[in-house]
């Protein structure tokens, strides 16, 4: 039976892709997950854990996994990063004083060997907050240039408005069907 | 779900049962596909049954399989299969104790507590309380709070009954959910107000007064639901035991009321309550009486069952009220239930007349073979109130028993067929020979070291009482023949009882306790050698002291003491005298022991605390300082209330009695919710002769606290008589006012304040410890010389009978009654009773009381002790 589910999987090509959506608390990732599942905003409150959603963007599915991004939770991110397809990870733009931290996170989560196949999107958010850093800047501050071996993009996004998600999801769609 | 029927098909075919074979280790292996990409509902969700069948067979995993299996199972949340996502919620619950991190479920649960889908939402609370900590509980107070009021009745009390759970945890946190706990009470669904009536009443137990406001508000309201209307019945009843007062009171009525209700359940409820009141008259009775005899003739068998099982326990209390249905009673014996047909006649043995003791005998003989032990003990305990009803009929009885102590049976059971045999031989001398004859039978074949342990101390004690004590010594010897080390050393220990106390046996026994020194066994050698010596020095002291009176000390506290000695270097010998003297339960604590109380939580049996009341509160005495250099502690009194019970301030005194000392401790309890006590002490007026020398104050007393303030009082060292007497006390403290919800007072600066307590006596018997004499008369006569004797004759003018009497007697003296000579023989005038006990500081006292009734009751009075003042004092404060 299992040798027939991956025949018709590998004809029609809808195997489910997973992504994690990671980054610190505050950073807008629940927002997102469910702005790109309704296309609406919800009120969230911080993740204790994690959610899980079936997001469908042009007749991809993606099994999304949004893990909290408190402190406490952050240890428990690696029981997630096996069979993952692609890091959707979340900046704060206007939360200057931890996008330090931020990187710091970043950085040892790529050098896992689990993940080193897995697409990195890096969404700048919260860009509607006047002052907040620009693209170059965050880009700058999480060290990103140092990045080799690895598709990655970044992008701008606001998810309360709803700009530059679209952009962001139609570049890793892409990514992922080109990797094949 | 097609393959949950295939599998149901397959068991029904072949009668195999599917989980018969199934390895933890292969199940952990399994779980691993929760891991992929793409969970498989289909293949998951029997690994999951497969691990929980594993758990529920008590099977255990350590931490990390836990967590391991656990983390897996969080992956399976992706999938939206109904049954698979059930099954995780369940694994959450079994996993929630012993993986780590289960936090980690939390959003997810909110998310399904929350959300569209209702089959999920009451199990994913029940989930979600199970990992919950009281510090996350904060986070999710606001789901809660909405679920309790939930329109979906099954949320609802998922939500109830899992925030009861909690109030263990975070009962600050649940107590704020009170005013959901009230509108869900108001719903229509009959399991929804059970649960919220459950969960309001735990959180307001503690609280008197809003138990009491809630039963009013209740009571008018008439419940809707069955159940919810059972446990107010249960709360009201124990609300009405508490309170002490007449049963004329709303609550009586409403209980009363109870009994026209329509479901049957309530009306047994009722009933049952009715019955099981402390102070219920005939005529308040009789209604629930006629309740359960109406019961006893449904067709349904658990309603027969129930009230034949109410009506049993109640046959001593209220035998006339049973008698009255003795003829329903009558036709249930041929009952084809088992349970209610001996039941129903174990409740006839209680109530009925000796003539038909044999009719009834005969019946249940022929069906005792058929029930279970639970009811056989049940039978066993109805033949022991028959023997001490009718001691003519104890030979019937005996034989009885005799028989049933034959039969298969597990160790409770054997152990209350000895226990009665043992009852009916203290309490009544014809008896005795046949019962010892029918114990020493059942010890040749006895596969329960415990009991045969008993039965041999048993023969110790009263075998050399009797006509011909060398009867017993072949089946006694038999034992160390025949038996393991254990047995061996009682069997021991009860010839050396009989070398003691039978001069003509004392050679024979010499020879058995030779051989028994070659035994194979340390512990038995030991105690051969010990006895043998002991009887070779012919010496009725030593006798005494190192044979029939053995160690009086509580053993748990003799061994800490000696762990203690040992671990401190010192040279000086251990002293037994500084290990605090065992009481010897009076009756009257025995009984209650055996009282079972009408449990509105089940929690499990009551087991008795290990350690006896002096040894707690040694340790808790023992960490203040300027109180254990007292020296050990010798006796807690009871506690004594020194205020109402439902004033401003409640305040109890328990009476630490140390050698020379007393320690007064005051639990005071602040029932004010908008003050905050601070400096919270009693001030005393003791008589000249006592000498205050510190008071331990306590700092500070929240509302609903309960806090402890300690005097240290000495005792006056020359005049014994004065070492009792009655103190003021007032118990003084600084008052500030504070916020009743927070608790955080108002301002920094408090006032003084003064609150009278009753009087305060330290009597005689807080300074004396009760402790037994197994040879009373032995113990007299030695005392004889060398000890003081004083004598006076009292008229007791204000007792009417020798039973009032004695009780009183035994209660002011705090004596141990020797003998059994508590226990006044029916239709005598006259009495003697035998006391015994140690004064503190360990001077012993011997008491002989001779009563004679005419006209109140006339008193001889004798006691020896080897310390003439506290001779003096007893026979000075009696009168």
């Amino acid at each position: 039976m299992g040798m027939l589910f991956s025949y018709f999987k590998s004809l029609i090509g809808t195997r489910e892709m997973r992504i994690l959506i990671l980054g610190l608390d505050g950073a807008g990732k629940t927002t997102i997950l469910y702005r790109l599942q309704v296309g609406e905003v919800v009120t969230t409150i911080p993740t204790i854990g994690f959610n899980v959603e079936q997001v469908t963007y042009k007749n991809l599915k993606f099994q999304v996994w949004d893990l909290g991004g408190q402190t406490s939770i952050r240890p428990y991110w690696r029981c997630y990063y096996s069979n993952t397809d692609a890091i959707i990870y979340v900046v704060d733009s206007a939360d200057k004083e931890r996008i330090g931290i931020s990187k710091d996170e970043l950085v040892p989560m790529l050098r896992e060997e689990e993940l080193s196949e897995a697409i990195l999107v890096v969404l700048a958010n919260k860009q509607d907050i006047p002052g907040c850093m620009s693209l170059k800047e965050v880009h700058q501050a999480l060290g990103l240039e140092a990045l080799k071996n690895r598709t990655f993009q970044i992008f701008k996004t606001s998810a309360i408005k709803g700009e530059g998600l679209d952009m962001a999801m139609e570049w890793l769609a892409n990514a992922l069907k080109n990797r094949k | 779900m097609s393959s949950f029927k295939r599998d149901k098909k397959e068991e029904e075919d072949g009668g195999i049962n599917l989980f018969q074979n199934i390895e933890k280790t292969t199940v952990l292996q399994e779980a691993r596909v929760f891991n992929e990409t793409s969970v498989n509902p289909r293949k998951c969700t029997p690994i999951l049954t497969k691990l929980l069948y594993l758990l529920n067979q008590g099977e255990s995993l350590s931490v990390k399989e836990a967590t391991d299996v656990f983390f897996a199972m969080t992956k399976l949340f992706q999938s939206k299969d109904v049954i698979l996502r059930r099954m995780v919620y369940l694994g959450i619950k079994e996993l929630s104790s012993t993986a780590d991190d289960v936090i980690i479920v939390t959003s997810s649960l909110t998310k399904d507590m929350t959300g569209k889908e209702d089959i999920y939402r009451a199990a994913a609370i029940r989930a979600l309380c199970s990992i919950t900590d009281a510090t996350m509980l904060q986070a999710i107070e606001r789901y809660m709070k909405q679920a309790i009021v939930d329109r979906n009745s099954a949320v609802s009390s998922a939500a109830l009954v899992s925030s009861l759970h909690m109030t263990r945890m975070a009962p600050e946190v649940v107590k704020r959910w009170v005013n959901e706990a009230q509108e869900a009470i108001n719903s229509d669904n009959v399991m929804v107000q059970y649960h919220a009536l459950g969960l309001l009443y735990h959180i307001r137990k503690t609280d008197r007064l809003a138990v009491t406001k809630l039963i009013a508000r209740l009571t008018r309201m008439s419940l809707k639901s069955p159940y919810a209307a059972c446990m107010l019945i249960r709360i009201t009843a124990k609300l009405l035991e508490e309170e002490d007062s007449g049963n004329d009171t709303p609550y009586f009525e409403f209980i009363e009321s109870c009994l026209r209700h329509k479901s049957e359940m309530v009306v047994y409820e009722a009933a049952h309550a009715i019955v099981n009141l402390k102070r219920t008259t005939s005529r308040e009775l009789a209604p629930a009486v006629s309740v359960l005899q109406l019961f006893c003739g449904s067709p349904k068998p658990t309603l027969r069952f129930a009230a034949v099982r109410t009506l049993n326990q109640v046959a001593i209390s209220h035998p006339a009220a049973v008698t009255a249905c003795n003829l329903d009673l009558e036709n249930l014996i041929t009952d084809s239930n088992r349970s209610i047909a001996t039941l129903a006649i174990t409740t006839l043995l209680k109530t009925g007349a000796e003539s038909s003791v044999d009719r009834l005998m005969k019946q249940i003989a022929s069906f005792v073979s058929e029930i279970s032990d639970e009811f056989k003990v049940v039978v066993v305990q109805a033949i022991k109130a028959l023997a001490l009803k009718f001691p003519r009929k104890h030979s019937t009885l005996m034989n009885f028993l005799s028989a049933m102590l034959r039969d298969e049976g597990g160790l409770e059971y054997k152990a209350s067929i000895a226990d009665t045999i043992i009852t009916i031989i203290e309490d009544n001398p014809e008896a005795k020979e046949s019962g010892l004859a029918h114990l020493c039978e059942f010890i040749e074949d006895c596969e329960h070291v415990s009991l045969a342990v008993r039965i041999l101390h048993l023969l110790g004690r009263e075998g050399p009482k009797t006509k011909q004590p060398s009867r017993y010594i072949r089946f006694i010897y038999n034992r160390v023949i025949l038996e393991c080390p254990s047995i061996r050393a009682a069997a021991v220990s009860a010839m050396a009882q009989f070398g003691a106390s039978c001069p003509d046996l004392l050679e024979n026994i010499q020879v058995l306790l030779a051989r028994c020194q070659m035994d194979s066994d340390d512990e038995v050698r030991d105690r051969a050698t010990y006895y043998s010596n002991i009887l070779s020095r012919s010496d009725k002291n030593l006798y005494n002291n190192y044979i029939i009176d053995t160690l009086q000390v509580s053993i748990p506290s003799l061994e800490r003491s000696l762990k203690e000695y040992t671990q401190n270097q010192t040279i000086q010998p251990f002293d037994i005298k500084s290990v605090p003297l065992a009481a010897v339960p009076t009756s009257e604590e025995r009984e209650k022991k055996h009282k079972t109380e009408g449990m509105l939580i089940s929690q499990g049996p009551v087991r008795p605390p290990p350690v006896s009341r002096e040894e707690n509160f040694a340790e808790k005495l023992a960490a203040i300082p300027g109180i254990q250099q007292l020296g050990p502690l010798f006796r807690s009194s009871e506690v004594v209330e020194l205020t109402e019970s439902e004033t401003e301030y409640f305040v109890r005194c328990i009476k630490h009695c140390f050698a020379h000392h007393i320690v007064l401790q005051f639990d005071c309890l602040n029932t004010l919710a908008d003050q905050l006590l601070e400096n919270v002490r009693v001030d005393l007026d003791p008589n000249e002769n006592f000498e205050i020398l510190a008071e331990i104050p306590c700092e500070q007393l929240h509302y609903n606290q309960t806090g402890t303030t300690y005097v240290i009082l000495k005792f006056p060292d020359d005049d014994l008589t004065s070492c009792v007497g009655t103190f003021g006390a007032v118990l003084k403290f600084v008052v500030k006012d504070c916020d009743p919800t927070t608790g955080i007072p108002d301002c920094e600066d408090g006032y003084e304040e003064e609150y009278m307590l009753e009087d305060l006596e330290v009597t005689l018997g807080d300074q004396i410890q009760r402790v037994g004499k197994v040879n009373w008369a032995a113990a007299w006569d030695k005392a004889a010389e060398g000890s003081v004797e004083k004598e006076d004759t009292y008229s007791l003018s204000s007792m009417n009978t020798l039973d009032e009497a004695v009780k009183n007697i035994i209660q002011f003296l705090g004596l141990a009654a020797a003998e059994r000579t508590d226990q006044v023989p029916e239709g005598k005038s006259t009495h003697t009773l035998l006391l015994s006990g140690v004064f503190r500081g360990g001077i012993e006292i011997l008491v002989r009381a001779k009563l004679a009734l005419a006209d109140g009751v006339t008193m001889q009075l004798t006691v020896r002790s080897p310390d003439d003042s506290v001779a003096e004092l007893i026979t000075s404060s009696v009168g």
